[in-house]
């Protein structure tokens, strides 16, 4: 507050009264994380008490022994890794090659071809849900399947069912293009005539200035990958691909939920993406105010 | 933009002819950078969209044959009960959604745009269920809408009230959803809503001080008409979300108590995956985006005439 105003009675009840209010919305967003962590450490006799206990009197990890016990977690944790961190991969990559192609190189077209690759962003994805999977599953020669698609399983039950379909996404293309934008001229004809190949020109001028850009697109695709869900279901149906996701299905047999381990499970499922909010905060807020902006 | 302003036009013919030479190698080689982007597009999205239109005129249960059957899927739909049942479910959902939305990540947008201490400290803390997923969110708050042992109604009890059995009763499951999404999507819609706000020119606050608006009025004659574009964006992603409902109902109340949480994208789930009528599902799929297109206009148009953000 500016120390030359005078503090009314009025000014400090409205600045508590807009601090409570914060502070109050501040609980109602924790404590669901709160009630995740508890549950977990406690043990199943304390789960269903009646008043609640807030804070557990004792503390025990064998819903985490559980978690990984009961179903094959570490297996879905590994699918999950794999497939968020190829799909990372695929699309700092792919993107960031075509977003540089659609901001500093002329070619026939580049104005429409762009267009038509951002128009993707408009198709609500529930449209093309049936189609991809027919897609995968007759992908010629890949899981047993012939020349014409037929015979096999296709892409499905691999990780490609997942990692393909969004290996170059229209947001990475658009948000990379938008970067390589904002980058100076100067290199690009220092380096032509020099006589540097395009493809160096982008790989050892260009792309090293895109660190903050390529960390925020990670992030973002990371979080991404890792929360896939209802792909996941379509694609996969042999247990072993499950992801985390679908893992945490799992813990519910004939409508009875095993709460510890479920928690247990969700604390493990919710810790990657978290630990990389907290040290890397200022790339989400840049993605999410990047989608904001561009609207 | 291009990069390189044409050569000015008297210049000899050899750097001419060369200049071509290079433009012709780097438009060779741009399009083998966008090729694989352009590749996937081709495969995972524009072939997609036109496989299916045609696969909703035709019958294909993975098994036999595609069967073309015209417009029957189409007419079957008119008397769906199900397919009703799950598009007015999301609409409901989406005019629950929608407004509570707008309404609260404006409001604590507004509040964290003030010059206040700890104000960063409390976007991260609205940020939080961002970051989690939609099923572990959707499975913690089961857990804490359970009837007797959860959170929700212990919490309610402090102050004397008597909560539903939120997931079982098909009253209040469709609110548990809304709680449920409100609480993951307030923190994205929040930083869109400060960063549209970092964009409102402070002279106009000050001018409007100076005619003696008061902050009502500065409020909603300065602050909502700037916020427009932002309004829209969120109004529209919030409405795609919405009529794309999917998998909260899916963990929360597998679509009931009865069908009371069943979504449209449910039923394309089960009609398509469960019993295989991948022709029919198209056919729900191509209304739903239909659907969702006619809402996003009209907004777009609410939006224009009103001014009203």
């Amino acid at each position: 507050m500016n120390s030359k105003l005078r503090w009314t009675p009025w000014m400090v009840l409205r600045e508590s009264l807009f601090y409570a209010l914060l502070v109050g919305v501040a609980v109602i967003m924790a404590l669901p994380f709160y009630w995740m962590l508890v549950t977990s450490l406690k043990p199943d006799a304390d789960i269903f008490s009646d008043p609640i206990r807030w804070i557990p009197q004792r503390v025990t990890f064998e819903h985490y022994i559980k978690a990984f016990t009961l179903v094959p977690f570490s297996r879905y944790f590994w699918n999950s890794t794999v497939m968020a961190l190829l799909g990372v991969l695929a699309n700092l990559v792919l993107g960031s090659l075509a977003g540089y192609a659609f901001a500093r190189m002329r070619f026939q077209g580049r104005e429409g071809l762009f267009k038509m690759k951002l128009a993707s962003l408009l198709i609500p994805g529930v449209v093309t849900l049936i189609p991809s999977f027919i897609i995968l599953k007759s992908f010629p020669l890949a899981g047993g399947n012939d020349l014409l698609g037929q015979g096999g399983q296709g892409l499905l039950n691999s990780y490609w069912a997942i990692v393909l379909p969004g290996a170059a996404g229209a947001f990475a293309v658009f948000f990379m293009r938008q970067f390589f934008r904002t980058l100076p001229d100067d290199l690009m004809d220092a380096a032509r005539v020099d006589g540097a190949s395009e493809f160096r020109i982008f790989w050892s001028i260009y792309l090293p200035l895109c660190g903050p850009a390529l960390a925020t697109l990670g992030i973002f695709t990371f979080q991404a990958g890792w929360n896939v869900f209802l792909w996941a279901l379509i694609v996969f149906n042999d247990p072993t691909m499950s992801t985390v996701q679908m893992g945490l299905q799992s813990f519910s047999f004939n409508h009875q939920t095993d709460y510890g381990p479920l928690m247990a499970a969700s604390v493990v499922v919710s810790l990657p993406v978290l630990i990389v909010f907290l040290f890397a905060q200022r790339y989400f807020i840049q993605s999410i105010s990047f989608t904001g902006a561009k609207g | 933009m291009l990069q390189n302003p044409p050569a000015t036009p008297a210049r000899t013919a050899a750097p001419v002819q060369r200049r071509s030479r290079l433009l012709r190698h780097e438009s060779r080689m741009a399009y083998a950078f966008i090729s694989p982007a352009m590749l996937l597009f081709l495969i995972f999205t524009l072939l997609p969209a036109v496989f299916a239109l045609f696969l909703s005129f035709t019958n294909y249960d993975i098994l036999s044959p595609i069967k073309w059957v015209g417009l029957a899927n189409y007419e079957r739909l008119l008397t769906d009960e199900l397919f009703r049942r799950g598009v007015l479910n999301v609409a409901y959902y989406a005019m629950l959604y929608v407004p509570l939305m707008i309404a609260l990540s404006l409001s604590l947008g507004l509040a964290l745009n003030r010059k206040r201490p700890g104000m960063t400290l409390f976007r991260t803390l609205f940020y939080l269920p961002a970051v989690t997923s939609s099923i572990a969110a959707a499975t913690v708050w089961t857990w804490m809408f359970q009837k007797d042992y959860g959170v929700v109604n212990q919490a309610l009890d402090v102050f004397g009230i008597r909560g539903p059995n939120w997931l079982a009763s098909s009253d209040s499951a469709m609110y548990a959803i809304v709680i449920v999404t409100l609480w993951q999507g307030l923190g994205s819609n929040i930083i869109i809503y400060l960063a549209g706000l970092s964009g409102v020119p402070a002279f106009l606050y000050e001018a409007a001080a100076l005619d003696g608006a008061n902050p009502w009025q500065q409020f909603r004659y300065i602050t909502i008409p700037a916020l427009r574009t932002t309004t829209f964006f969120v109004v529209f992603m919030s409405l795609i979300g919405a009529f794309q409902l999917f998998d909260q109902a899916y963990v929360m109340t597998q679509g009931g108590p009865g069908y009371a949480t069943t979504t449209a994208v449910y039923q394309i789930y089960s009609n398509g995956f469960t019993q295989l009528r991948m022709g029919y599902a198209s056919a729900q799929a191509f209304v739903l985006a239909v659907a969702i297109l006619c809402v996003s206009l009209i907004s777009m148009r609410l939006n224009r005439d009103t001014g009203l953000g």
